[in-house]
């Protein structure tokens, strides 16, 4: 039994392996997502383009704008002397946001008076906006301590002392990348598993296998591995290059790692394998391994939170193992978890990896015909 | 150019169309299937969060800044009684932050010296990270304001900044979500659905029976290009409406606009449809490269989730050959700011231009022959 | 268009193409003139040429050098013009499935520019000659393997072309639909149409005004058929001997000297012999000289090319296996026979569809048992029963003893299944296949290197070892195919369709191969549309719409067909007799 298994699982990957597409589709696709979303997906907003409008010719806007221009944050683009050049520079999107100082803002401010600023910004992308709006708010709250201590305005009663666990300097680099390998590895292993059985039946080499010794059980498993070695080895590329070339820290336990990437992968072959049972052809193949994947990438916390999702959507992620996955692989990354600290994780994926297994082999055996 | 030929290939391929589920599904489910997703289940603003607070020694004081956080529409506050295990909340993922009052905070506050007030946050997730401190910096703001009104005194802050957002003042991420999907949904029906048809008249062997035939290649193209056009147009006005009535996206600028630009994306995203068929021509190859090379850009690299600004000079650069990127611009312009015509105008003219180039190649690869 | 214009000629033409890294000659230096109002058919072995010739007579390929000029114009400048004035069916009928056949015919007729008054009759009419008429409505998806064929010809018919190119028109096509087909070329040809078609079958071969036999790329031979088989005169021969069976028989004719090739008729075997002396007869034989026919010369111009060694399969012994007797059965034997397969009231649905009815027959330990029908007749499915990949909905089927549906993985090895199109991973090489197929069947050490080298040698797999199996030509795949089957000794082996496409030199040389497997022992179980091929079987079944309509050995089918009008029909007679027969019953019951 395990020798035909053995032949099975080599003749899979010489198959995957020995036809250009398929390479490419196991190679290429990976490491362009990788640059990409490494690269590209990110939230951090450096050098946000402003201009400004002055209207005051004291020293405090200057201060206030050379604190500005210190900020790594901010990279001004332009300067006006009118507000009918404010509308065309956010319409246009050349800055992001301007900053409008009154004509009496020194004056203001030297009598003790408050000085507003107000800030133009651009809301089209709202996230974007937000995070601007933080950056600048951060760089008020530094002026206004400082003024408040040089010109005796009195201390306010209480003071933010913000810090952050594990991403202190909240790069969303760190957050995204390490989701990265719960993605592809998920695609991956959906990509390989999810069309072998169609790819089988598509070429007529589906009866054959059925009408040797092998058992069902045999040939499932025989397509398992595959899914299973290869999502694996693909998981460890990933990681390596999160650590070593992104520079994402590793601070958890790699057994913890190494269990959650197993009961996920396992869980990604079943399902992949439900998928592959079902379709007759590869692209119906390929449209179920579709129309699972992009629901669950995107219910899974990978671009943006959970707790943001309306509660009956919230419900249906408790369904997704990438969630799961997700939260050991950053857990792991970035909070130094290990195998006991995430046992809430390890149980629900272990569940929908056994269900998903089950449900594979049950539809296996019974579309046989 | 023989328009009883045209006609003919076109009713051809609307039959085919019809009768086909898969085309159906790839131009009109799978839009709305995508709206929904991204409509209900994405979005970038925090409501909510649950967080931690820990109170070392409850007073006036202290309960007025805890009530702040809790009417806050941004936080779940949930008190626990010590440090420790308000950590192992966060820890334990049932709470994405701590604020702490220490034992000394009013006394400090009476006193007149600055009472620091402790704000951990769970940094993993970095962008939700941000925006919780700005939440926080928000509560705490208010909580002096209403502090100094409270004592008869003026706010003692010196600047405050007076945020005056525009095109999206609830900051809506829906808003700008929603419009940025319809690129990505008609990259979806142009390139992907047309390289796949293509790719299966060569699998089926169609082609040659056709190319036998007294029909030009120009026809040939037209009548793939005429059907999916109207298709695609189909597909934009599903999603416009579904977007404005089902989603409330404002729709500020002009529908015509809108339409034109839409008209000029769909030529480009079916000009490279057709290039990818004419290169490979079976349909699994074809579905493979059109989405690493449309769909996938269309989604990450064309500022539809994540700002073009924000990214590494060189994907920067390369951002600018992806014809989404200046759909997206047009569509949250159009839908949110209105009919700003440099903008518009510029990124219809680079739209135009990529049409004309893939259209210009796929006329130019494409010959009556079978090698 | 006057006589004077030659409708189709090739001037020194050469095309290849680019495979991998090497380049494959497919056309070499080819020198070919077509005669108005002719049928010209075009036969030579699988990569011969055949579908590149087409292409190229179409416009749809150019050549590398020389020209091809059809009814006067050069396809490198004036393609327009030709595809104007020709009609083309492609080998898969460029039929869209998603139309009906009505829109397809509108389809065409746009694409050709006619005029919706002209077409209006003109598509009367050819749905008249093709009797598709009362499916105007159905999508072309669903039309019979003969239909779509008749659809795809009216189709490239509609403008009235003064030129048909049809590529293997008749591949995988029942012989009634065969028959029709010929009919309406016939008739076309009576009009002054020139026809070119490229075939499998020697019979069609026959029936066209001239033939043109490729081989490599290069022109064979180019005649008409009379000619081909003129210089075999005296060299055929027709023997019989009431004593052996005919498959023995013509196992000891091949292994004689001075016989070139032996092959199994209806009333005995037909020798074409090296040179016109003819061979001693043995005890109990009778030899009769015969008229050559075009099969006959195909096998002597292209026999140089098809080294079979005739020795039978050898190392091939039923004796290995657990279940089975202990010595090598000796050819007809005699003793009370064993019943391997046994099938009793089979019946499948599918939904209200019944695909087979009422099945029921029985196989003995040692036969080649044929099923023979139409497409759609319901053969694969009883087979796929059988095999175990399809449960029946009613009836009880027995394979070895078991049904293979619960059977278990010690009882399924005992059979070896060939696929339809023979299914192998494409994209592994001939020796990975082996080795997976060896390890599936659970052979392992000494043994499965033996086979492994048996298979290699016996199926003349050495010079394919590393070659992908997408890569090599149909005949090898299909050597290939039932090396992979025979690797575990089955005493029971299933061939679905093994020769469908196949030139005709590979299905010689195929069918070699199983008569020895059955001289050695083996149950073989095949199906096949071609009748010819129902001569090799002990005993076979035809079966139409699920139906079994007549069983029995060859003569006692061809027997129940026997009428006034066709005292002694082939196989063929008696398949459309019988089919006939059967569908006017059913129309007259309902």
């Amino acid at each position: 039994m395990l020798a035909r298994i053995w032949a099975l699982v080599i003749k899979e990957f010489l198959a995957l392996m020995r036809d250009k597409k398929s390479r490419f589709v196991l190679i290429g696709p990976p490491i362009i997502q990788l640059l990409v979303f490494g690269y590209a997906a990110t939230y951090d907003l450096n050098h946000i383009p402003y201009a400004v409008y002055n209207q005051d010719s004291g020293f405090a806007s200057r201060q206030l704008l050379g604190d500005f221009q210190g900020s790594t944050a901010f990279k001004q683009v332009a300067t006006i002397d009118n507000e009918g050049q404010i509308a065309p520079l956010i319409n246009n999107e050349k800055a992001l946001l301007v900053l409008n100082i009154g004509p009496h803002f020194t004056r203001d401010l030297l009598m003790h008076h408050p000085a507003p600023l107000q800030v133009i910004i651009n809301g089209r992308n709202s996230n974007t906006a937000t995070l601007a709006l933080n950056d600048v708010n951060t760089v008020l709250m530094h002026f206004d301590l400082r003024w408040a201590q040089e010109h005796h305005w009195g201390k306010p009663p209480a003071q933010l002392v913000v810090r952050s666990w594990f991403n202190p300097n909240l790069l969303s680099r760190w957050f995204i990348v390490p989701g990265i390998v719960a993605l592809l590895v998920l695609v991956v292993t959906l990509l390989v598993t999810g069309l072998s059985v169609a790819r089988e039946r598509e070429q007529g080499t589906f009866d054959q296998l059925l009408v040797t010794p092998m058992r069902p059980v045999e040939i499932l498993l025989g397509k398992a591995i595959p899914g299973f070695v290869i999502g694996a080895l693909e998981g460890l590329f990933i990681v390596l290059v999160a650590v070593f070339w992104f520079r994402v820290p590793f601070v958890g336990s790699i057994p913890a790692l190494a269990l959650g990437l197993a009961l996920f992968l396992l869980a990604g072959v079943g399902i992949g394998l439900m998928i592959s049972s079902l379709s007759v052809t590869q692209q119906q193949g390929l449209l179920g391994v579709f129309i699972f994947l992009v629901p669950a990438i995107i219910l899974s916390g990978f671009a943006t939170p959970i707790a943001n999702m309306p509660e009956a959507v919230q419900y249906l992620t408790y369904l997704n193992p990438m969630r799961y996955f997700l939260i050991i692989v950053r857990g792991v990354f970035l909070e130094g978890d290990n195998i006991p600290m995430l046992w809430p994780q390890y149980w629900p994926l272990a569940i929908i990896a056994l269900c998903s297994m089950a449900a594979a082999s049950w539809l296996f055996r019974h579309r046989m015909q | 150019m023989n328009l009883q030929r045209l006609r003919g290939l076109i009713r051809k391929e609307f039959i085919q169309i019809l009768r086909d589920p898969s085309a159906i599904a790839i131009a009109f489910v799978l839009p709305v299937f995508l709206l929904f997703l991204f409509g209900y289940g994405v979005s970038l603003d925090a409501r909510h969060v649950p967080i931690a607070v820990v109170v070392d020694q409850p007073t006036a004081e202290t309960s007025a800044f805890v009530g702040g956080l809790q009417h806050s529409p941004y936080f779940k506050p949930e008190i626990y009684g010590s440090l420790h295990q308000a950590r192992e909340a966060v820890m334990d993922r049932k709470a994405d932050g701590i604020v702490w009052l220490r034992a000394d905070f009013s006394r400090q506050v009476i006193q007149g010296k600055t009472a620091p007030i402790g704000v951990l946050v769970n940094g993993v997730d970095a962008n939700n990270a941000r925006i919780m401190e700005g939440y926080i910096q928000g509560v705490w703001q208010n909580w002096l304001q209403q502090r100094a009104l409270n004592a008869g005194k003026p706010l003692i802050i010196p600047i405050n900044a007076e945020p005056r957002i525009w095109f999206n003042p609830a900051l809506r991420s829906r808003d700008f979500l929603v419009p940025g999907l319809i690129a990505v949904i008609m990259t979806l029906i142009g390139a992907l659905l047309t390289a796949l048809v293509v790719a299966r008249e060569w699998e089926r062997g169609t082609m040659e029976a056709l190319m036998a035939t007294p029909v030009t290649m120009g026809e040939i193209l037209l009548g793939k290009l005429i059907p999916y056009f109207i298709m695609g147009m189909g597909g934009l006005l599903l999603s416009v409406a579904l977007a404005v009535w089902l989603f409330a996206v404002p729709l500020v600028g002009s529908f015509w606009v809108l339409l034109v630009c839409s008209a000029l994306f769909l030529l480009a995203a079916l000009g490279m449809g057709l290039l990818i068929s004419s290169a490979a021509r079976n349909q699994f190859v074809a579905g493979q490269i059109a989405i690493i090379v449309t769909f996938l850009p269309a989604f990450i690299l064309s500022g539809f989730i994540f700002d073009i600004q924000s990214m590494p000079a060189p994907i920067r650069f390369m951002t600018h050959i992806v014809a989404a990127r200046y759909f997206v611009s047009i569509l949250q312009t159009v839908f949110l700011a209105g009919d700003v015509w440099s903008i518009i105008l510029w990124n219809s003219l680079a739209l135009l231009l990529m049409a004309l180039f893939f259209l210009g190649v796929t006329w130019r690869r494409s010959r009556k022959r079978l090698d | 268009m006057s006589e004077a214009v030659t409708p189709l000629h090739f001037a020194d033409v050469s095309k290849s193409f680019a495979r991998g890294k090497e380049r494959v000659q497919a056309l070499d230096h080819l020198e070919i003139t077509l005669q108005a109002g002719s049928i010209t058919g075009l036969l030579g072995p699988d990569g011969a040429g055949k579908t590149t010739l087409m292409r190229l007579a179409t416009g749809l390929l150019l050549p590398d050098s020389g020209t091809v000029s059809v009814l006067g114009a050069d396809t490198r400048s004036q393609a327009n013009v030709i595809q104007n004035q020709i009609g083309y069916m492609p080998q898969r009928f460029g039929l869209y499935e998603e139309l009906s056949v009505q829109e397809n015919l509108d389809l065409y007729a746009d694409l050709q520019g006619l005029s919706r008054e002209a077409v209006r009759s003109r598509q009367q009419e050819l749905l008249k000659l093709t009797a598709l008429g009362p499916f105007g409505a159905r999508p072309s998806g669903a039309l019979s393997g003969g239909m779509k064929q008749k659809l795809g010809l009216a189709c490239a018919l509609l403008r009235a072309p003064q030129l048909l190119l049809l590529d293997e028109p008749t591949v995988g096509v029942d012989p009634i639909a065969r028959r029709e087909l010929w009919e309406i070329i016939q008739g076309l040809r009576e009009k002054g149409l020139t026809v070119l078609m490229s075939t499998a079958y020697f019979d069609e071969a026959e029936r066209c005004d001239e033939i043109l036999l490729l081989h490599q790329g290069k022109l064979l031979k180019k005649d008409t058929p009379a000619a081909f088989s003129a210089p075999l005169d005296g060299r055929c021969f027709l023997v019989s001997d009431e004593t052996v069976s005919k498959r023995h028989l013509r196992e000891t004719l091949q292994a004689r000297p001075g016989i070139q090739d032996a092959r199994i008729l209806a009333n005995g075997v037909r020798v074409l012999c090296r040179t016109t002396t003819q061979p001693e007869a043995w005890a109990g034989e009778s030899w009769q000289a015969v008229a050559p026919s075009f099969e006959d010369a195909f096998v002597d111009l292209l026999g140089a090319s098809m080294a079979t060694p005739d020795a039978p399969v050898t190392s091939h012994t039923a004796a290995a296996e657990p279940v089975q007797q202990a010595s090598p059965m000796p050819p007809r034997d005699e003793s009370t026979p064993e019943t391997v397969i046994e099938v009793h009231d089979l019946c499948k649905f599918f939904g209200h569809f019944e695909a087979v009815k009422d099945n029921s027959f029985s196989v003995q330990k040692g036969q080649i048992f044929g099923l023979l029908g139409a497409n759609g007749a319901g053969k694969s499915t009883t087979f796929r029963m059988l095999c175990g990949l399809l449960p029946a909905s009613s009836g009880t089927l027995r394979v070895a003893g078991v049904d293979m549906r619960h059977a278990s993985a010690e009882a399924r090895a005992r059979i070896g299944y060939v696929s339809q199109k023979f299914s192998l991973y494409g994209n592994l090489s001939c020796d990975q296949n082996l080795s997976f197929f060896s390890a599936a069947y659970g052979l392992r050490g000494a043994l499965r290197r033996q086979r492994l080298d048996w298979a290699r040698q016996e199926f003349q797999l050495e010079d394919y070892r590393d070659v992908n199996v997408d890569e090599l030509p149909l005949g090898i795949k299909q050597r290939l195919a039932l090396a992979c089957a025979l690797l575990h000794e089955p005493p029971i082996l299933f061939l679905d369709e093994p020769t469908s496409g196949v030139d005709p030199l590979a299905r010689r040389e195929f069918w070699k191969r199983v008569n020895a497997l059955a001289e050695a022992g083996v149950t073989v179980m095949i199906t096949t549309h071609f009748m010819d091929e129902a001569e090799y079987c002990d005993n076979l079944v035809l079966m139409s719409l699920g139906e079994v309509l007549a069983q029995g050995s060859p003569e006692q089918v061809r027997a129940q067909a026997r009428s006034e009008e066709h005292p002694d029909p082939s196989m063929e007679d008696a398949f459309i007799l019988l089919i006939q027969n059967h569908e006017s019953q059913i129309r007259r019951s309902s």
